[in-house]
């Protein structure tokens, strides 16, 4: 019998010839990753940090994202210990405000590459598996103790295969996708579990694969793969990174899962997923006219140059409504100068948009946009949970950067299918 | 002792709402906000001992860990679960709070019912009947036994020496 991705890559990093699920293992990831957050972890461990320093300078990657600029002097105050421990061990990968979201910056900057062990305090960390990477969320302890020893404990997960058959419509995209799959499963359908996708894959570029990967702890995995390709390779050439520096690791033919699922991808239709759960999915067509107060198109779910391109196109010569804020968030500042040179920011800003500094932004609810009560917000965001964007009686609504950026003309929830044809 | 019952996919944000995550990290920071955003009885009632019930996918969401390091800090015994999502499952092992994963026991509590528990054994009682449930491996417990995940490497590492 052969192994799944996630079998053959823990395998690899176990220094075993086999594992099977379940098995717990030791392993030592190639990278760790922390943000705002990393300011808490370097305060547990202070006086061990004084005694062993950090196990491996080129281990930890550090990015401010998350309440950037700082919002307060508490949070300033954190943003200043982390960059005076980054001085202090002298660690190597440290990104700074405005440089991005974390998870952009991993893959962006040739941090995770196909066939790698990535962790990181932060559930988004599933990300990477967008190209090829094994990548998986642990809590600030966690991180804190791999600062100082550089290894932990995983469990074999179980896979479930997930295969994407035939080509979307016009109008629909990979949010559209993972939104569904989600509502189908559930926000726990993918418990515990690798989920492998596979079939007809070509047709998502890297940044929708990151959509869709990033996405995947929404269905409760541990991971999200996307097996590497032309397209891959394509990319990481593009940022500087040859074949000849990383290894992809594909799942063997005869592996066993717990459940393979087909999609049939012409069957797909624009959706949303409505509060305050990721998986109450539903038609556009189901909730078309709902108002709306604040839209948000960016994030480290859909924040890339595909995405902003998608809403200029809707956007061009067209006003957002009055009764909307329209909120425009990139996920790095390479997508933003990218997006500058395009015009695309040009556009966006001339529709009504407000541009916001690359980060994480409105999207967790710590500052810049936060819900009033009663209001209602269209975000291309992963998660819509009772109080993400700060108020708990607001309603967060997830859709794709097309179907937010036409229900932003109209002030009302509307199918994207109206602009895009 | 008392027993609070919560639904499915209990997450993150309704544990410990997102907004404080980057302002408060210590204990006592934390247990004012606990459950705020889901219960608000929950802060100002629970009492070291109490157990938490709940649905599927209890703990889904961010990685944040306010949530277990909260729970731990107000005396929660053991939360009881359908089921847990995998980073707060982690976690709570880092912080040496008890869950346990038992459907059946989940689905017979009604309100009043006794409920004692017996870890070792991997034993739960609700009512007049007992369920079990799997123990941790044995990597695992070590964790746990050691007073959690810091506790633990601080020890390995002085091994080390």
């Amino acid at each position: 019998m052969g192994m799944t991705f996630a079998e053959k890559i823990l395998a690899k990093y176990a220094r075993e010839k086999k594992v099977v699920s379940s098995q717990i293992v030791t392993v030592k990831p190639d990278h760790l990753l922390m943000h705002d957050n990393a300011a808490p972890i370097i305060k547990k461990i202070q006086i061990d940090l004084e005694e062993y320093g950090v196990v491996n300078t080129e281990l930890p990657v550090i990015v401010l994202d998350h309440v950037i600029p700082a919002s307060d002097e508490k949070t300033a105050t954190n943003h200043k210990i982390i960059r005076e421990f980054v001085k202090k061990y002298k660690i190597k990968n440290f990104y700074d405000v405005g440089v991005g979201v974390c998870h952009q910056i991993m893959v962006e900057k040739g941090l995770a590459l196909p066939g790698q062990l990535l962790l990181g305090s932060d559930s988004h960390t599933c990300s990477y598996g967008a190209i090829g990477a094994f990548s998986s969320g642990i809590d600030r302890t966690e991180a804190a103790a791999l600062l100082l020893t550089g290894e932990t404990w995983l469990k074999v997960p179980q896979s479930i295969k997930i295969n994407l058959k035939g080509k979307l419509q016009s109008g629909i995209y990979a949010k559209d996708v993972v939104l569904r799959i989600i509502g189908d499963i559930s926000a726990s359908g993918a418990d515990y579990c690798s989920v492998e996708f596979c079939g007809d894959i070509k047709q998502f570029s890297v940044e929708e694969r990151f959509t869709i990967a990033n996405m995947g702890v929404e269905m409760g995995a541990k991971n999200a793969f996307f097996p590497v390709d032309d397209l891959t390779i394509q990319y990481l050439k593009s940022i500087g990174v040859s074949k000849s520096k990383y290894a992809a690791i594909d799942p063997d033919e005869d592996a066993s899962y717990i459940k393979e699922i087909n999609y049939n991808l012409p069957d797909i239709e624009p959706v949303v997923s409505l509060p305050h759960s990721v998986d109450n999915v539903k038609n556009v067509n189901e909730v078309e006219g709902l108002e709306i107060q604040q839209c948000l198109i960016g994030t480290c779910t859909n924040g890339r140059l595909s995405d902003f391109r998608i809403a200029a196109k809707i956007l061009k010569g067209k006003k957002v409504h009055p009764n909307v804020r329209l909120l425009i968030l990139p996920s790095s500042r390479q997508v933003y100068l990218d997006a500058l040179k395009e015009g695309i920011i040009n556009t966006l800003v001339e529709a009504g948009g407000v541009l916001l500094p690359p980060g994480c932004g409105p999207c967790l609810g710590a500052h810049q946009g936060v819900l009033a009560p009663g209001e209602r917000c269209l975000s291309t965001s992963n998660r819509n949970f009772k109080g993400r964007m700060g108020c708990k009686d607001a309603e967060i609504y997830l859709a794709s950067p097309a179907t937010v950026a036409v229900s932003a003309i109209y002030g009302k929830i509307t199918d994207p299918r109206k602009e895009v044809s | 002792m008392k027993i609070w019952k919560y639904d499915d996919n209990v997450n993150t944000d309704m544990l410990f709402p997102g907004k404080y995550t980057y302002t408060c990290s210590t204990p006592e920071e934390i247990k004012p906000h606990l459950l705020e955003d889901l219960d608000p009885s929950f802060a100002k009632n629970v009492k070291e001992g109490d157990i938490i019930f709940a649905g599927k996918n209890f703990g889904c969401g961010s990685s944040r860990e306010q949530p277990t390091v909260g729970l731990k800090a107000v005396g929660v015994s053991a939360i009881v679960a359908e089921s847990f999502a995998r980073i707060f499952y982690r976690s709570s092992i880092n912080h040496g709070l008890l869950l346990i994963e038992c459907p059946d026991a989940v689905k017979a509590y009604r309100e009043g019912d006794p409920v004692s528990i017996d870890a070792l054994n991997g034993k739960i009682i609700v009512g007049d009947k007992s369920y079990s449930f799997p123990k941790l491996p044995k990597e695992i417990l070590a964790i746990r036994d050691a007073g959690g995940l810091l506790p633990y490497t601080r020890a390995k590492l002085k091994n080390k020496r």
